[in-house]
């Protein structure tokens, strides 16, 4: 093996990784914005909205995330007449692909809430509105807090397929680096330790969340 | 804006089919061999050897939390700097087995651990090996209580192995990307190849349903009585 791994090449490499927690981060935000839309549009009382959003659940779920990055990155132009930045498009179509699984799992969540909790707010003379934001709501945020904490990861790690676009996060960084001094294994471990250093404490608080919410269950 | 011509990317239909014929070779064979990997590991993460629960707890974790694109090209530089000959095919298959080997031990452990532990205990009274009580008591009722998620996880490795593409192992995403430079038609493009992966993925569940049928019939007959 050849070449030196000079300093400056991990501080690029972990500048990579900030913008992978980034990226992360605004797909998260934007991606729970309409994961919650959809897991409302889910248990509307009209029925169209529910086939709609079960229709558009099934094409997402169906559809790699690559293709629907390549979709937003290379098709939505041709559409639009200006391009997309790979930032743009990677958030975008990272975002859609999370309302997707996000909103299913907390409709889920909105639905695990015991019956009675809904028939007493109605017997309270709540309004539909009222009973949402006030009784379901706070408790399915409880329910659903361990499986998001664990979809968390599952987000960074898709981020990675941003590079693929040419975004520069921790992947693309570490490709960068790799052009100049030609050590892919080496610089592929170093990325995966990144990844996994983000990714594991995510997972651990998951799980610790799950055994908690599972001693206070009183469903 | 230009109107959408779905038919330059069609009249491709020889080459979509050959990708779609690699995407389906790819998921069956590293579905195969990913869930005998996992079951293994999932049995020895329960074993009472601490070494082999360590590694199996390991390998579990190491890939659970890293993306498939960089186990991707770990497997790739990895066999490559080794000098084995091998094709891009063969390594995207590696890399997925390995990928979903990891997440078939953790359903199957959550499988094995929801039979009672009586069934355990009366096997072992009756004199069967620890193999054997796997074999012939756990590990059918393991997989028929978490058969559900195996198949979603096996849809998933299906939709993930577009990663492969970017080793270029000619799948249906990279026969998209070819197509997409040749006609100039992204769009059109991208969403057949969409399309085409959602038919994909309800087949896969058809044929993941079929084969629960004829597996589980023991949970057939009981529906009967019910």
């Amino acid at each position: 093996m050849g070449g030196n791994f000079a300093l400056g090449y991990l501080t690029f490499m972990l500048e990579g990784a900030l913008w992978t927690v980034g990226l992360s981060l605004i797909v998260l935000a934007w991606g729970g914005a309409l994961a919650l839309v959809v897991a409302l549009c889910r248990i509307s009382g009209l029925a169209w909205v529910r086939t709609i959003t079960a229709l558009y659940i099934q094409l997402i779920q169906g559809t790699p995330v690559l293709v629907l990055i390549f979709l937003f990155y290379f098709g939505l132009p041709t559409l639009l007449g200006w391009s997309l930045s790979p930032l743009l498009a990677a958030s975008a179509s990272l975002s859609i692909y999370v309302s997707a699984y996000l909103g299913e799992s907390w409709r889920g969540s909105i639905q695990s809430v015991p019956k009675a909790q809904w028939e007493t707010a109605e017997c309270l003379g709540l309004s539909r509105t009222q009973r949402m934001t006030r009784v379901i709501l706070p408790q399915a945020i409880r329910i659903a807090t361990p499986p998001t904490v664990g979809f968390m990861v599952q987000i960074i790690k898709n981020t990675s397929l941003a590079s693929i676009v040419g975004f520069v996060e921790l992947v693309r960084a570490g490709q960068i680096v790799n052009n100049t001094i030609f050590q892919p294994f080496a610089i592929y471990v170093l990325i995966a330790a990144l990844y996994f250093s983000m990714c594991y404490p995510l997972s651990l608080l998951s799980r610790r969340l799950e055994t908690r919410a599972g001693d206070k269950s009183y469903a | 804006m230009e109107n959408l011509d779905f038919s330059v990317v069609l009249s491709r239909w020889d080459m979509i089919l050959q990708g779609m014929y690699l995407t389906i070779k790819l998921t069956l064979i590293s579905t195969f061999f990913g869930f005998a990997v996992g079951t293994f590991c999932a049995i020895g993460k329960r074993g009472r050897t601490r070494w082999l629960r360590n590694v199996c707890g390991g390998y579990v974790e190491a890939i659970r939390n890293t993306p498939l694109l960089v186990q991707i090209f770990l497997v790739y530089f990895g066999l490559s700097s080794l000098g084995l000959p091998l094709t891009a095919v063969t390594v995207a298959a590696i890399a997925l087995t390995i990928n979903v080997g990891a997440y078939s031990a953790e359903i199957m452990r959550a499988g094995f651990d929801s039979i009672e532990r009586g069934q355990i205990e009366a096997a072992e009274t009756l004199g069967l090996s620890r193999a054997q009580v796997y074999w012939h008591v756990v590990l059918k009722q393991a997989m028929e209580r978490v058969y559900p998620a195996l198949t979603s996880q096996f849809v998933l490795l299906m939709l993930a192995s577009s990663i492969c593409s970017q080793i270029s192992a000619e799948e249906l995403t990279a026969v998209a990307n070819f197509i997409q430079s040749d006609t100039y038609r992204p769009l059109e493009t991208y969403i057949i190849t969409g399309l085409l992966y959602v038919a994909l993925s309800l087949l896969l569940r058809a044929a993941f349903w079929l084969l629960g049928l004829m597996l589980f019939k023991r949970r057939r007959k009981l529906e009967a009585f019910a």
